[in-house]
């Protein structure tokens, strides 16, 4: 693998870009690794990527039963932003906000982070207040998350209506300065071309079918598409398909599946200078660098493993940006599309061990965890190496849907994403 | 859009209609006083999440605005059957999915 610097981007653009070499290799499986990843997507690649640089461990497959980067990683909107409501999230999307800042620069892969901003509207005395109670403690956490008039808002965001006639009247909104987007495959990428660097076997195209478990219930190995292979350890970071996986080890999860989806228009001149979200609509929407506008909203309201979710919801999500951005209510939209989501009851994520021993999870990221990638991968990597979790990742154990510690981030109301 | 057999009015509508509320069949425990944390968990918490067929309930909200249970698959989101909310489970392997 060749780093990444001008004088090799020269060298090759000189060359007709014909020689630069694959930057990961398509392995195929050992018999036996120390750690196991089931998925492949930013949250396990990362994983795979810190266990390798933080915790010496290399000997590593990442399974995937598709390509790399082709769940949710690959379908999601990037908004990253860190200002949850509760201490126990604040610490650790901040902690991720954190490994953002220079992640290009760790990785030497762009991963093309830009702090933009994201603005979270106001439309009604409701809104307004719960925004500014969120503002408050969000400070007092150390979380950036600041106050805006609508005059505000319009001055950041140029293309937003304050029109005080508009079905969704704005009336102020919070902004996290510190918050943007950045581009996802390349996470997927830049974390599977760092892991690989160090001796991870990245498996694509091979379904982890079951987990296999030892007499005395220990982690032994999972059978896949390509055979068994034995590991040490196991450790799932499946997104929507979390509950398939880790019923075949018996353990049951508090998970649904459900169809989340976005879209994207043809390409523009740049004209969205951030991202904008509306918890009382439902949509939300920023502009690639490509040009796209890219839009979303929340789950269909049915579980579903289809990847693909209704037009209903379609409808609403466009309705509901054209009401608030008149000015797009002609755009033309390229494609949309789905992904899988699992969703906890309290929509806090799970990174834990489980009760098996030498199995761990990371899951319940929902319609939010891109933003959480580089964070929830430092912190799973070390609760598979020590066995026990980091500091940030403890609270989001498996088990406080028993102990009833919940984290409830669904009270608190900060729409998702 | 999913059309969706409503078993009270006998008619088959539009999504639209309807509201989808969670996995069906899950008996809320009657000991209350008697229970182990790990048996409120399973209660409260735990869902099955298949892939495949699933048994859950809808409710008919913008209609006659009954819950009813159904039967789906969740790959490719088509449904086996409709019933209403106190008839037994049916048996999947009774199941065509040739329903109306
Ligand atoms: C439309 C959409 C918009 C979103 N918008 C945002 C947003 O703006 N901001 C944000 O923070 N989050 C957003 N999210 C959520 C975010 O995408 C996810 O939380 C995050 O990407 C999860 O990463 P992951 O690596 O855990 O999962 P994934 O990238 O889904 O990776 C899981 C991998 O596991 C593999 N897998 C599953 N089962 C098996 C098996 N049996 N064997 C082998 N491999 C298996 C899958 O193929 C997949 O590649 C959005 C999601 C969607 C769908
Ligand atoms: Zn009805």
């Amino acid at each position: 693998m060749s780093r990444f610097n001008a004088l090799n981007l020269l060298k090759n653009a000189l060359s007709g870009n014909k020689n630069w070499t694959e930057q990961w290799p398509d392995s195929q499986p050992k018999s036996e690794y120390d750690v196991i990843i089931v998925g492949a997507g930013g949250h396990g690649l990362g994983a795979a990527y810190y266990l390798a640089t933080q915790h010496g461990i290399t000997n590593i497959a990442v399974i995937d039963k598709g390509w790399l980067g082709g769940g949710n990683t690959g379908r999601n909107t990037t908004i990253i932003r860190s200002n949850y409501l509760y201490d126990e999230s604040a610490r650790l999307f901040d902690h991720a906000l954190d490994l953002w800042q220079d992640l290009s620069q760790e990785l030497n892969y762009n991963v093309m982070y830009s702090n933009r901003g994201v603005l979270m509207l106001a439309h009604t005395v409701h809104d307004v207040q719960s925004f500014k109670r969120h503002v408050h403690s969000n400070r007092l956490n150390g979380v950036d998350n600041q106050w805006l008039t609508k005059e505000e808002c319009k001055e950041y965001c140029p293309p937003l209506s304050i029109d005080p006639n508009a079905r969704y009247p704005v009336v102020g909104g919070a902004l996290q300065k510190r918050a943007g987007t950045a581009r996802h495959d390349a996470v997927a990428w830049g974390y599977a071309r760092g892991a690989a660097a160090r001796g991870v076997d990245i498996i694509q195209n091979c379904s982890v079918n079951a987990i296999r478990r030892n007499a005395d219930g220990s982690v032994a190995g999972v059978e896949t598409d390509k055979g068994y292979i034995r590991a040490k350890k196991v450790a799932v970071s499946a997104a929507g398909h979390t509950s398939v996986v880790m019923e075949t080890a018996g353990v049951r999860m508090p998970l649904e599946s459900y169809p989340l989806q976005a879209l994207v228009s043809e390409p523009i001149k740049p004209i969205f200078p951030c991202v904008v979200m509306s918890n009382a609509v439902h949509a939300y929407i920023s502009q690639s660098d490509k040009g796209e506008l890219v839009i979303g909203s929340g789950t269909d309201q049915y579980t579903s493993y289809s990847q693909r979710g209704g037009l209903p919801l379609i409808e609403h999500t466009v309705a509901a940006i054209t009401e608030i951005f008149p000015m797009f209510n002609r755009m033309r939209m390229l494609r949309k599309w789905g992904g899988i989501v699992d969703v906890t009851p309290d929509r806090s994520a799970i990174i834990s061990k489980t009760p098996v021993e030498g199995l761990y999870v990371n899951c319940g990221w929902g319609t939010g965890g891109f933003k959480a990638t580089p964070g929830a991968a430092h912190t799973f990597a070390h609760t598979i190496a020590k066995n026990e979790p980091h500091p940030i990742n403890a609270p989001f154990t498996l088990d406080r849907f028993r102990t009833g510690r919940l984290i409830d981030e669904a009270a608190a109301a900060a729409v998702a994403h | 859009m999913l059309l969706i057999h409503c078993p009270y009015c006998d008619e088959t509508l539009p999504e639209l209609e309807f509201t989808h509320a969670g996995e069906a069949h899950i008996a809320r425990p009657e000991n209350h006083g008697g229970l182990s944390d790990s048996d409120w968990e399973s209660y409260l918490f735990i869902r099955t999440n298949v892939k495949g067929p699933q048994y859950e309930r809808w409710r008919h909200l913008h209609g006659c605005g009954r819950f009813f249970n159904a039967v789906r698959n969740t790959v490719t989101d088509r449904f086996l059957t409709t019933y209403k909310a106190d008839e037994p489970r049916p048996e999947l392997s009774t199941l065509t999915g040739d329903e109306k």
